[in-house]
């Protein structure tokens, strides 16, 4: 029963990885899964294993061009034909091609088991070995792992046999999904406890309401001998891209950095930043409600005029009425722009859906439409329906989805504690860290007037004016003017006057 | 006449394996006679066979004819258990012990 005799072991000796191809999975599996071994999938009832056992498949047929074999315990070999069919995976073709090959070990309901004796799954074995060599699987799901030894009584014997199947698994020189029933969500591992101590590797699948939100989470218990991403990560069973886990926080280093530049569609600020914003820049601007961040941000959305480009504008603060009104206000015809498909307005309440909903939306816009341009205005609208933590795993994830496709990007945010200069949260720090360039508007106490200003804080590969500069709107737009002469005082964070003395935007700047 | 059909599925040539085909051939020769047919499979050199059967569990008794089709897993080592699940004749009552 040895098959390959690779123990998935690199000629280093390093445990070499199979990646999956799940969309997002490999970022938290640090590469995939572990080649040529069992890893065992365990949750409740719901909680997506028998998709993730499919996709693991699916993926491996579509993306690497390895064929799969699937053992089905629970589910006919029908049923699984018909939900991958949803997902937009025809196996019955795959069966064709001979590139997918099922062995059926679902229970006939006409026909009991009886037991007499001693026995193994020599057979089951046998089979599984046999459907491998028939297609050259390189990959194997098993579902479910679990249910095959319920349907049997021999609690002894179960345990013994999966010890045995484990290893002959293992002689396979494939990899394998496995998957296990687990009764409650945070309470032991599995109903075998077994499964735990044979298999190196395991991981958690949850399906929890919190906060009266269903949340699915994918958890890396253990991955002998190899990194992984801890934690619990977000992800959602979506009917277009299936299996997606949401490598929120997780950061890929930056491979590329544009030195094109691009106007954010107000020749001041460009000014401020040294000539415009690299293309593949994040920019932050963060101003309290009236200071001129929707203005900006409409102003950056058409920099692009008589260009082919397009802008994805997703608020959250407004109506598509109410922006397009306000637009109209300032000369920018939105309608007309939309007409042209030179911008796509969004606009959805935060409360509509749970974070990782809002990314697969934004996602999917930005496949479809490619643009060159995103805004999103405000991010904090979306502090009001999930934690700092959850925004900032939302941010990072769309900012590095942006950046891989070089899509200049601007952010607002109004004086939350995320931006605050000195805020105590310590996602205030990291979100000035995911952003290229932060930018801020503020109200301005001066000779008993409220006035505006604007500083650049920071931008990433560039010399910019450090100056805090005066900023007059009219219905032309915004306006930046002199650097403030005299040490008016800025109001910080939102337009209430403080007592307290102004952020020194010098003293933040990195460049 | 044969009327008594069996398929043996057995795993590899093990001790399991040897002692479910004794035990089979036992129990037919003491209740069937000559009225029986016992074709052994080895699951691991016939897969094909064993995946057109279904066959989970080594060793496996599939009673093929007559209907209904039975199936008993295990090595048979219970003669009067393997004999009551596979329906042979036989006065199983007075074989129980009390």
């Amino acid at each position: 029963m040895t098959r390959g005799g690779g123990d998935g072991r690199g000629e280093d000796g390093t445990l070499e990885r199979l990646r999956t191809g799940i969309k997002g999975f490999d970022e938290i599996a640090m590469g995939g899964l572990p080649v040529g071994r069992p890893t065992l999938v365990t949750g409740t009832t719901g909680s997506g294993k028998t998709l993730l056992a499919i996709e693991f498949l699916a993926r491996g047929i579509l993306r690497f061009d390895q064929p799969g074999v699937f053992v089905t315990t629970e589910e006919t070999t029908d049923e699984i034909r018909r939900n991958a069919l949803s997902l937009g995976f025809d196996i019955a073709r795959w069966e064709a091609d001979g590139r997918w090959v099922f062995v059926d070990a679902s229970a006939n309901p006409r026909e009991q088991v009886l037991t007499a004796g001693s026995y193994d799954f020599g057979a089951l074995l046998a089979r599984i070995d046999h459907a491998v060599g028939q297609c050259g699987a390189r990959r194997v799901s098993f579902d479910s792992f679990s249910s095959i030894f319920t349907r049997f009584q021999d609690t002894g014997l179960i345990r013994h046999e999966l010890v045995r199947i484990a290893a002959a698994l293992k002689s396979l020189g494939v990899t394998l999904v496995l998957t296990s029933e687990r009764l409650h969500e945070y309470d032991g591992l599995t109903r075998y406890t077994v499964e735990e101590v044979v298999l190196d590797n395991v991981i958690i699948l949850r399906n929890v309401l919190r906060d009266e939100r269903r949340r699915r989470t994918v958890e890396i218990v253990k991955f002998r001998g190899m990194p992984h991403r801890t934690g619990e990560w977000l992800f959602t069973i979506d009917p277009r891209d299936g299996f997606v886990v949401i490598p929120l926080g997780v950061m890929r280093p930056f491979r590329h950095a544009s030195r094109t530049r691009v106007s954010t569609g107000n020749t001041g600020l460009d000014a401020m930043l040294g000539g415009g914003l690299f293309k593949d820049a994040v920019v932050l601007l963060n101003g309290p409600t009236g200071a001129g961040k929707t203005l900006t941000a409409l102003r950056f959305a058409c920099a692009d005029a008589g260009s082919d480009e397009s802008c994805l504008f997703c608020t959250f603060d407004e109506s598509h009425g109410q922006l397009t009104r306000n637009a109209a206000g300032w000369g920018i015809d939105l309608e007309a722009m939309e007409a042209e498909n030179r911008i796509s307005v969004v606009a959805d309440y935060p409360e509509a859906v749970g974070p990782e909903e809002h990314f697969l939306r934004l996602r999917h816009a930005i496949a479809d439409m490619g643009p060159a341009r995103v805004v999103i205005d405000t991010i904090s609208s979306l502090e009001r329906v999930i934690s700092a933590r959850a925004l900032l795993d939302f941010v990072i994830a769309l900012t590095s989805l942006c950046r891989e496709r070089e899509i200049t990007t601007l952010i607002t945010t109004s004086s939350g504690a995320l931006m605050t200069p000195g805020a105590e949260l310590s996602g205030a720090v990291e979100l000035g860290a995911v952003s290229d360039v932060s930018i801020m508007l503020r109200y301005l106490e001066s000779g008993g007037d409220i006035q505006r200003a604007i500083a650049v804080l920071q931008v990433r590969g560039s010399a910019h004016d450090h100056a805090i500069r005066r900023v007059g709107i009219d219905d032309t737009g915004l306006h930046i003017g002199e650097p403030l002469s005299e040490a008016g005082k800025l109001i910080p964070g939102g337009a209430v006057l403080a007592g307290h003395p102004p952020a020194a935007p010098e003293g933040t700047s990195e460049d | 006449m044969i009327n008594y059909v069996f398929h043996l599925y057995i795993g590899e040539n093990t001790a399991r394996a040897q002692a479910a085909v004794s035990n089979l051939r036992f129990l037919c020769e003491s209740r069937l006679a000559d009225r029986y047919d016992i074709e052994v499979i080895d699951a691991v050199e016939r897969p094909d066979l064993a995946e057109s059967a279904r066959v989970l569990a080594t060793p496996t008794v599939v009673r093929v004819e007559p209907e209904p089709q039975l199936r008993v897993i295990g090595d048979l080592s219970d003669h009067e258990r393997a004999a009551e699940v596979l329906g042979l004749p036989g006065d199983l009552v007075s074989g129980r012990r009390p």
